[in-house]
């Protein structure tokens, strides 16, 4: 069900202001969601000015800054830095997306970070997705084939058939789509989401599986599939520049088509 | 280790939706408003079936300015659920998803049914 105002204890408060190092001139303020599990209190606010002269030009630079030299239990996933990993998916300036591909320079002044919306959080920027990768699992993720492959090589494909593929082998599972979902906001126990559909639609569309027929009949659900009213949130959203609202109206087709 | 009363990040509160997340609660809640809208016409249709005098008591509501308000939004819920609808069938079967496409039907329907508003007004007035 819809609950368009958070729980008790997930209310934000004012929290820290962290002043500006000394002798920095051109700064830039960060307003960073905290949360301490170790202690009862709510998430809070906190503000860093971080000195612009010395910091790279990404929101994930200014995060490791703060980290690295203003306040050291900021907690936060990353790894790649570099967009392939998907790790540091958070809400930046309003809208999901990779910090390290995120320019400082197109947030608005103050720059406002919070962790991917509507998903339990650990800690700080780094939210329980545990449920995502849940319902990745239940798609079955992986090429399904009766027939055994050729014994002299791998199951071949031509270029044509592979092409139907691209636009969704890229997909990281950085989940910038899923959680700036509504619908999945409201329904993400039963509705899949747009992330995870759009790797049913890959392995749907792949020439090479055989088992087409057995995922659609898993989708066709009032909730599993037909939860998406395409808002459009997701491809607005993906770091990637993929499209999964296209892919799951893809889903949607192929179901009629297959009514003959 | 404490996990069950892990605290609901932000959503609602802190996203900024894209224009096309707000025509798409926009069309969610002229779908309702048409509703009370066919409402207020079957109560003018069943008054003017039951005689003058109920007719003109309806009439007089509805030509009152809070009637005419009514009447302003639900005319203009009409055509903004009728030009987003036009869209939704264009998705359903399978286009115009590219955001330069989206961005540019966005504007498609705003203006749409601003126009058909204010014509449809400019006809009755």
């Amino acid at each position: 069900m819809a609950e368009f105002t958070l729980p008790k204890n997930s209310k934000v408060k004012k929290g820290t202001a962290h002043p500006k190092p000394d002798g920095a001139t051109n700064t830039r303020t960060f307003s960073v969601y905290r949360y301490d599990p170790d202690t009862e209190s709510n998430p809070q606010l906190d503000s860093y000015e971080v000195d612009m002269d010395t910091c790279g030009p990404m929101v994930l630079d200014a995060l490791l800054k703060i980290k690295d030299e203003m306040d050291a239990t900021l907690t936060l996933r990353r790894s790649c830095r570099e967009g392939i990993c998907g790790s540091c998916a958070m809400n930046i300036d309003g809208r999901n997306t990779l910090a390290c591909l995120k320019p400082i320079d197109e947030c608005k002044k103050d720059v406002k970070v919070y962790p991917l919306p509507h998903l339990p959080v650990v800690k700080d920027l780094v939210p329980d997705v545990n449920h995502i990768y849940a319902q990745l699992t239940s798609i079955e993720p992986w090429m399904k084939a009766d027939t055994a492959p050729p014994p002299n090589g791998e199951r071949k494909q031509s270029p044509e058939e592979r092409a139907k593929l691209d636009g969704l082998w890229e997909c990281i599972l950085c989940f910038c789509c899923t959680t700036s979902c509504p619908s999945y906001w409201w329904n993400g126990d039963r509705y899949l989401g747009p992330a995870v559909l759009l790797q049913a639609a890959r392995w749907i569309n792949d020439s090479r599986d055989e088992a087409t027929g057995e995922r659609l009949d898993q989708l066709e659900d009032p909730f599993r599939l037909y939860r998406c009213h395409t808002i459009m949130n997701c491809t607005n959203a993906c770091p990637k520049g993929l499209n999964p609202a296209k892919a799951i109206a893809d889903i949607k087709t192929k179901m009629v088509e297959r009514l003959g | 280790m404490a996990t069950q009363n892990r605290p609901l990040s932000p959503h609602l509160q802190v996203y900024r939706l894209p224009l096309t997340a707000l025509l798409s609660i926009t069309h969610r809640m002229t779908g309702v408003g048409l509703t009370f809208g066919t409402l207020l016409l079957a109560w003018w249709v069943t008054a003017a079936a039951y005689g003058q005098a109920e007719y003109a008591q309806v009439q007089a509501f509805l030509g009152s300015w809070i009637g005419l308000i009514l009447l302003l939004g639900f005319s203009f819920a009409l055509f903004f659920h009728l030009c987003n609808g036009i869209r939704h069938l264009f998705w359903d079967f399978g286009s115009y998803f590219e955001l330069h496409e989206t961005r540019r039907a966005d504007i498609f329907v705003l203006i749409g049914a601003a126009a058909l508003t204010a014509a449809t007004w400019v006809m009755v007035l």
